[in-house]
């Protein structure tokens, strides 16, 4: 089940060599970029849906299904873009940074092959701002695409014109939703907007635009030069291809490694990051996909296959592939308590359930951690995150709901203990919870 | 330029704000201000040794692409890495969110506190300015701090002391792993695609 290294994508992931533009080309990045575009555009989009590649930026939704929705043909006054989403910041995922400072043509490739398959005239690059160094290396990559002709009028000697620029983000979570980055992007606070319209319909400036996670463009490439058949024979089905997944938290050598969708949780750890530390005993719980999908307690995880399936059927999510580990030494009321405090810290403040439920709930979950509330407490949390949930316009308010309903359901009988503890020593009231406050 | 009122572009950051707004559709100026605020923060940097963005700085640079004042601060205050406030040469960073937390951030914080460092503080001597800050997306090299443009990885208490006595000292201490890994490698070397090594 495990990825031989032949089928890898990334073999530059840790920088050992340069990311420059010449050893790009040895590493096999655009060098024969004009014949894959010759594929044409409808044949380039069918080959990204048979190779069944789901969008690697959480939620999954097929990648070459998401283009078809962009105009065949684009009026002139109203141009398509393509914007690749590297604002990453989902708590656990530092995948694209990886990629970013370490195999940009990959990305760069693969924005001008999907820019060109979707008809954009131009993508833009969304870059979070605290990746300094990162930038760095991402505009010196397209000054290096330009500089061999690679970009701009005649991309490739293809004929077509393509221009990829670099955006700066200044430091916002919820710019990594799409609507708000196209928000950020024409100038505005990062604010997510109401859908319909979708963005392919009337995204960046009004008009039709894509927004795809840096990995799921950086993958095309290669899934063009070696085959859908290629690609959707990695994995199993409908979870076809390689991934890169991040591992953090309490193993004994966490890293970012690209392995086969659906690899089992034991053999990912095991090969790559030195097996849990103090041993399979002493693994609590695992947050399988970035701070936003539920915990699995580690008896569930140990041996599923980590892929969009799988970690579905477990009432969690593949997410990003940032897998966070706790062991058995972890305050796990408050790990999810500090994700509470995040989700808060983020919530960009426009819909009330989120605006006001993202510090609620919070607050509460820090008397959880130290057990200073009411037993019946517990329901009434998890009430108002099914208040927030699926209230908001975007899917922050999801995010911030998700954790602490795993938590409960997972370790419900910890949270009670606390309280129970709490409640031996300290005279508790029968007053009323004063929660919101 | 005691109030900032008067502000201006360097001959040199001229030219890139030209740059910058020229990656954006005409008509669609505003796209470029948050790319200009960033080089009117490091200008400030450069000319008086703080990175922050006064008000008539902001309103400089709203002018120069034909935004709303109110627009241009709106956008300021809703991203965290505009500084409103004066803060000090180095703004250390910690990240304390779960990832980092897990692998002992808690013990940053102690080093930074041990040097005489409060969140949200800047030190007498206008050197330091410590946050607590949101996942900064190094979670594979946790726990870590960013200070002004770089990271440093894989801390500890003794590490981090060591990064701040640096600092203090007028130094540059390397960036990146502080045990020596290559970016997320794992510790001890590769186990993918070995023979490329």
């Amino acid at each position: 089940m495990m990825l031989a290294d032949r089928d890898r994508i990334f073999t530059n992931l840790y920088g050992f060599r340069p990311w420059g533009i010449t050893h790009a080309i040895a590493r096999g990045d655009w060098v024969d970029t004009r014949e894959l575009m010759a594929m044409g555009q409808d044949a380039i989009i069918a080959t990204v849906k048979e190779s069944g590649l789901r969008g690697r930026g959480g939620a999954g939704f097929p990648t070459g299904m998401k283009w078809s929705f962009m105009p065949k043909e684009p009026k002139p006054d109203r141009p398509s873009f393509l914007v690749v989403n590297a604002d990453e910041s989902e708590p656990g995922s530092c995948k694209d940074r990886e990629i970013i400072r370490h195999e940009p043509h990959k990305l760069l490739e693969g924005a001008l092959l999907a820019g060109y398959a979707m008809r954009a005239r131009a993508a833009y690059i969304y870059i979070r701002g605290e990746y300094v160094r990162e930038a760095e290396v991402l505009f010196a990559a397209v000054e290096e695409a330009y500089h061999k002709g690679f970009l701009g009028k005649n991309a490739c000697g293809s004929g077509y014109e393509f221009d990829i620029f670099v955006h700066r983000g200044a430091g916002a979570y919820i710019c990594g939703e799409e609507t708000a980055m196209i928000e950020s992007l024409e100038g505005k606070k990062g604010q997510p907007r109401l859908k319909p319209p979708f963005p392919a319909g009337a995204g960046l400036y009004g008009c039709p635009t894509t927004v795809n996670n840096v990995e799921s463009i950086a993958v095309v490439p290669a899934i063009l030069r070696r085959g859908a058949d290629w690609f959707a024979g990695i994995g199993r089905p409908n979870n076809t291809g390689t991934k890169l997944f991040q591992v953090s938290g309490h193993v004994n050598r966490p890293c970012v490694v690209e392995e086969a969708m659906g690899i089992p949780f034991r053999t990912l750890i095991e090969a790559h990051c030195g097996g849990i530390r103090g041993g399979w005993d002493n693994l609590l719980a695992v947050i399988p996909g970035g701070s936003s999908v539920p915990l699995v307690p580690a008896e569930q995880i140990i041996d599923c296959p980590m892929d969009f399936d799988g970690l579905r059927e477990l009432k969690s999510g593949l997410g990003t592939a940032a897998v966070i580990v706790m062991d058995r030494s972890t305050d796990i009321v408050k790990a999810i308590a500090r994700l509470s405090y995040f989700y808060k810290h983020e919530s960009c403040g426009q819909c009330t359930p989120c605006r006001e439920g993202t510090g609620w709930m919070w607050r509460v979950m820090e008397r959880l951690v130290t057990g200073d509330a009411e037993p019946h407490e517990i329901d009434l949390l998890l009430e108002v995150t099914t208040q927030v949930e699926g209230h908001t316009i975007c899917a922050l308010g999801d995010a911030a709901a998700w954790p602490i309903q795993g938590l409960i359901r997972h370790f419900r009988p910890e949270i009670e203990r606390r309280i129970a503890k709490r409640r031996g020593f300290v005279q508790v009231p029968d007053a009323l919870p004063q929660a919101a406050e | 330029m005691k109030d900032f009122r008067d502000f201006a572009w360097t001959p040199e950051n001229a030219r890139e704000a030209e740059r910058i707004v020229s990656r954006y559709p005409r008509g669609r100026e505003a796209s470029a201000i948050m790319p200009l605020l960033w080089l009117a923060q490091n200008q400030m940097r450069e000319e008086t040794g703080i990175a922050w963005l006064p008000l008539p700085v902001i309103e400089y640079v709203a002018a120069r692409i034909g935004m709303p004042k109110i627009r241009a601060l709106e956008v300021a205050t809703f991203y965290t890495m505009y500084n409103l406030k004066p803060i000090g040469r180095f703004h250390v960073q910690v990240c304390g969110t779960t990832p980092c937390w897990l692998r002992g951030s808690d013990e940053v914080f102690r080093a930074c506190f041990d040097k005489g460092l409060r969140k949200g503080e800047t030190t007498a001597d206008g050197l330091f300015t410590l946050s607590e800050v949101e996942c900064l997306g190094a979670c594979a090299n946790a726990p870590m701090v960013q200070v002004n443009d770089d990271n440093y990885e894989d801390l500890t208490y003794e590490t981090m002391t060591a990064i701040l006595d640096e600092l203090a000292a007028g130094r540059t201490p390397r960036p990146g792993s502080q045990i020596g890994r290559t970016a997320s490698c794992p510790e001890g070397g590769p186990t993918t695609l070995k023979e490329v090594v």
